[in-house]
C-alpha cells in the first residue's frame, strides 16, 4: 500500500496548472498544425507527464482524451505503470491492447512501426472513425528529408524528423490509397508538433540539400 | 433551401430585454429564490431533473426561475448546459432494495414485509383549493412513528418466489450497456436504450401512451406491483482510489408493474413486468414509464404490434420534448423563401385550374346538352 | 457481509473501506461544515491544488426491473477535487452537486485522514458532527414516513 501510494502520489501531478486556457491553447496549434501539413507548430508547455510519455504528447494527451476516448498506448509506454497512470488521472480515458478499437494512440518508439492497418481506418460511412496517433519523436529537424503534397500544402513541403522508420513514405502510401479511410498521424517533437493528416502524401528526397 | 437574411439585431436585444423585465414582473412582490422553488415547488423541479436527464436540485430551480415557470423551456435550459460538462464517468448501478423509503405501496399485497407506506402523497386528498395557502400561516411537522430498519425487499421478489413472474430483465452477458446521449438511436433497439429514452421522456406524452394500453390500444391488465420513493446512494468507482466512492445520495421513484401473460412458445402463462425509473418524486411518470415499457415489449414477448404504444420508433423517436418541441417551434423562424416559392407554386397551380376548369365548364355544356 | 470479508481479507481492505466511510461522509457534509472545521483547524499545512476543483457529469445507472441488466437513466452534476499538502498526503474528494469549495474542503480533509498523525482529530472535529446531523435528519424522515404506514381492519379474519 505504502508503495503504491508514493507511486500514485508521483503519478497524478505534472497536469495542465490551468486545464481550460492550456487546452485551447494546445488545440489551437493542432488544428493549425493539421490545416497546414508540414509547418511546425510550437507547443509551449509546463505539462511534466512520467517517462517516456514527452512533455508535447502528455499536452495533446490532457487536450484531446476523455473518459469518451479510447485509448491504445505503444509498449514502451504501456508497460511504464506510472505514465499509464498519469493518463487515467489526467485524461479519465480508457485503456485498450487493441489498436483497432482506438480512437487515438501514443507512439514512444515509432522506429518499429511496421504498419498503420492494425489501428482503426474509419468506414466508407464515417471515415472519422479511425485511430489518430501520436508519434513521439527525438526531433522534428535533422532528419531524412520528406517532401509533402497534398490539401492544405501549397506547391509543396519538406520535413525532416528523425526517428521515423525508413519505410515510412512506404507505409504511408498504402495508408493513403484507402482514402477516404487511413489514420491520421501528429509528429511531436520536443518543443513543437507537425501534423500529417491521411490527406498528405510524402515522398522520400534522395538528395536533401538540392531537394531544400 | 436557406438564405442568410441580417437584421433585426436591435428588436432581439430589445425583445430579451423585455423578457428579463416580464420574468422579473412587478417589483414591489419579492423576487422568488431558488431555495423556496427547490423547497416549495419540489415536484416542478423533480420533473426538470427527470426529462433534462440531470440530476440538479438547485439547477434545475434556476431552470425552473429563467425560464418563468415553463417547464419544457427550463428543460431545454437544463439539457443544454449538461452538454457544456465533460464526463467523469459512469456510477455503480444503484440498489433500490436498499432504498431510505419515504413512499411504498402495492397494489397487489395488502400485507407485505415493511408494509405499506403512504408518505407525502395527493392520494386520498379532496383535491379542494385550500385557502389556508393564500396567507403563509403554519404547517404542522409530520408525525413521527418508530421506523423498521433494515432493507425492504421489493415486491417482484415475493412473487418470484411462487415463480409466477418473470425475472428481472437480463440482457446477454456480452451485452454492452447502451447510452443514447453516446451513440445515435438505431431501431430496434435493446430496453436498457429504450428505458433510457423513456426515463428522460415527456411526462404528458408518456402519460397519453400509458392511458392507451389501457384504453384498449394493446390491451395489458396491469397492476401496480410496487411504487417505492425514497432516497438511494451513488456510487463511482474512481481509478486513482481504486475503489468505489460514495458521492452522496440521489431521490429517485421505482415503479414495478405487473401484467398478465397468457405465454407463448417461448414462455409459460405467467406475470410480465414493466419497469420504471425516474429522478425525484414523480409517481405519474414512473407508472407511465412502466406501462409503455411493458407495452414496447410487444416483440420480445411475440405479441401482434397493433397500437401506437407498441411502436417502437414512433414511441421513442417522439417521447423526448426538447426535440419535439424544437421540431415543432422552429416552424415560426423565418421561411420567407420557402413561402415564396411555395406560393409561386400555388399561384400557378391555381391558374391552371381555372384555366382548366372555364374548358370543363364549355366542355360540359355541350356534354349536358347532347345528353339531354 | 462484504465489508468483513474484505477486512479479514488484508489491511489494506480495513483501510480502503473506512477511507471509503469517511469520503462518503465528506461528500454528505455542507460547505458551512467543512469550511468551519477547516477555519478552525490547528497547524494547518500548506495545499497545493492537484486537480480541480471542476464540475463534471456521472451518468447514473440502475437495473431493468430493479435488478437485473444495468441501464443507463440520467446523469447528475458532480464535483470533484484533488489536493497535495505540504505534508506529502494526497487527498481527493467527490461529491454530487456543483459546489466547488465544498469539494475543495473535503480533499484536504481526506488527505488529513489519511495521516494517522490527524485521523483522529479530522473523526472528532469534521466527521463526528457531520455524521450525527445525517443520521439525526434521516432518522426523523424515516420517523415520519413509519407514520403514514397502513394498518388494515380486516372485517372478516381468517384466524379462530
Amino acid at each position: 500500500m505504502p508503495a503504491t501510494q508514493r507511486n500514485a502520489a508521483q503519478a497524478i501531478t505534472g497536469g495542465f496548472a490551468n486545464p481550460v486556457f492550456e487546452a485551447q491553447a494546445v488545440f489551437r496549434q493542432l488544428m493549425n498544425a493539421m490545416a497546414n501539413p508540414g509547418v511546425l507548430h510550437a507547443i509551449e508547455t509546463n505539462v511534466a507527464p512520467p517517462a517516456p510519455l514527452t512533455a508535447v504528447a502528455g499536452a495533446l494527451a490532457a487536450t484531446l482524451f476523455d473518459h469518451d476516448t479510447v485509448i491504445w498506448l505503444g509498449p514502451f509506454i504501456a508497460r511504464e505503470e506510472k505514465a499509464r497512470s498519469w493518463l487515467a488521472f489526467h485524461t479519465s480515458a480508457p485503456l485498450t491492447d487493441q489498436a483497432l478499437d482506438a480512437h487515438f494512440a501514443i507512439l514512444a518508439d515509432p522506429g518499429h512501426i511496421s504498419s498503420f492497418e492494425n489501428f482503426a481506418q474509419g468506414t466508407q460511412e464515417y471515415p472519422d472513425r479511425s485511430t489518430t496517433l501520436i508519434v513521439q519523436l527525438p526531433s522534428l529537424q535533422g532528419g531524412p528529408a520528406l517532401e509533402l503534397t497534398g490539401p492544405g500544402i501549397k506547391d509543396r513541403a519538406v520535413i525532416r524528423p528523425t526517428g521515423l522508420p525508413d519505410a515510412f513514405p512506404a507505409l504511408w502510401k498504402a495508408n493513403g490509397g484507402k482514402f477516404p479511410r487511413g489514420v491520421d498521424l501528429v509528429l511531436a517533437g520536443p518543443d513543437a508538433i507537425i501534423g500529417l493528416p491521411r490527406t498528405t502524401r510524402v515522398e522520400a528526397l534522395a538528395n536533401v540539400k538540392e531537394a531544400s | 433551401m436557406y438564405v442568410a437574411v441580417k437584421g433585426g439585431e436591435k428588436a432581439i436585444n430589445n425583445a430579451h430585454r423585455l423578457l428579463a423585465d416580464r420574468r422579473r414582473g412587478d417589483r414591489s412582490v419579492p423576487a422568488v429564490s431558488l431555495d423556496q422553488i427547490v423547497e416549495q415547488l419540489a415536484l416542478g423541479v423533480d420533473r426538470i431533473m427527470s426529462e433534462a436527464s440531470l440530476y440538479d436540485r438547485e439547477l434545475a430551480a434556476l431552470a425552473m426561475k429563467q425560464a418563468r415557470g415553463d417547464m419544457i423551456e427550463a428543460i431545454f435550459l437544463l439539457r443544454a448546459y449538461r452538454t457544456t460538462l465533460p464526463r467523469f464517468g459512469y456510477s455503480e448501478p444503484i440498489d433500490t432494495s436498499e432504498m431510505r423509503i419515504e413512499r411504498r405501496i402495492s397494489a397487489t399485497y395488502k400485507d407485505l414485509p415493511g408494509g405499506q407506506l403512504l408518505g407525502p402523497t395527493f392520494d386520498y386528498t379532496h383535491r379542494l383549493l385550500d385557502p389556508d395557502l393564500m396567507t403563509d400561516g403554519e404547517v404542522e411537522e409530520g408525525i413521527a412513528a418508530e421506523a423498521e430498519t433494515g432493507r425492504t425487499p421489493r415486491v417482484s421478489e415475493i412473487l418470484a418466489d411462487e415463480g409466477l413472474i418473470e425475472s428481472d430483465g437480463e440482457l446477454p452477458d456480452d451485452h454492452r450497456t447502451g447510452d443514447l446521449t453516446r451513440e445515435p438511436m438505431e431501431f430496434p433497439m435493446e430496453r436498457d436504450i429504450r428505458l433510457q429514452a423513456l426515463a428522460r421522456g415527456d411526462e404528458g406524452f408518456l402519460l397519453a401512451l400509458g392511458y392507451s394500453t389501457q384504453r384498449g390500444y394493446a390491451r395489458t391488465h396491469p397492476f401496480t406491483g410496487e411504487i417505492r420513493i425514497g432516497e438511494v446512494e451513488v456510487l463511482l468507482d474512481v481509478p486513482e482510489l481504486g475503489f468505489a466512492v460514495s458521492l452522496g445520495e440521489i431521490q429517485v421513484t421505482e415503479c414495478q408493474m405487473v401484467t398478465q401473460f397468457k405465454g407463448s412458445a417461448k414462455s409459460p402463462p405467467q406475470f410480465t413486468r414493466g419497469y420504471g425509473l425516474v429522478f425525484g418524486q414523480s409517481e405519474r411518470k414512473a407508472m407511465a414509464m412502466s406501462l409503455v415499457d411493458r407495452a414496447l415489449r410487444a416483440e420480445e414477448l411475440g405479441e401482434d404490434i397493433v397500437a401506437p404504444a407498441q411502436d417502437e420508433e414512433f414511441v421513442i423517436s417522439h417521447s423526448d420534448n426538447v426535440q419535439a418541441t424544437g421540431f415543432v417551434e422552429h416552424l415560426k423562424l423565418p421561411h420567407y423563401v420557402d413561402f415564396q416559392a411555395e406560393l409561386d407554386l400555388v399561384r400557378r397551380m391555381r391558374a391552371e385550374y381555372e384555366e382548366n376548369q372555364k374548358k370543363r365548364e364549355g366542355n360540359g355544356g355541350d356534354t349536358l346538352e347532347a345528353a339531354e | 457481509m462484504a465489508k468483513q470479508e474484505n477486512m479479514a481479507a488484508s489491511e489494506t481492505a480495513i483501510d480502503e473501506t473506512s477511507r471509503g466511510e469517511a469520503m462518503a461522509v465528506l461528500a454528505r457534509a455542507t460547505q458551512a461544515e467543512l469550511e468551519a472545521a477547516w477555519s478552525d483547524w490547528r497547524d494547518k499545512p500548506e495545499v497545493e491544488p492537484v486537480r480541480g476543483p471542476e464540475t463534471g457529469l456521472v451518468m447514473l445507472r440502475g437495473r431493468i426491473g430493479g435488478g437485473g441488466s444495468p441501464f443507463n437513466f440520467g446523469e447528475a452534476t458532480v464535483t470533484r477535487a484533488t489536493v497535495r499538502l505540504s505534508t506529502g498526503q494526497v487527498g481527493h474528494a467527490y461529491a454530487l452537486g456543483t459546489s466547488k469549495g465544498k469539494v475543495r474542503y473535503a480533499a484536504i480533509f481526506d488527505a488529513l485522514w489519511q495521516d494517522e498523525q490527524t485521523r483522529d482529530d479530522v473523526e472528532d472535529a469534521v466527521l463526528a458532527p457531520v455524521r450525527r446531523r445525517v443520521q439525526a435528519r434521516n432518522e426523523s424522515r424515516a420517523a415520519e414516513a413509519a407514520a403514514t404506514k397502513v394498518d388494515f381492519f380486516t372485517m372478516v379474519r381468517g384466524e379462530d
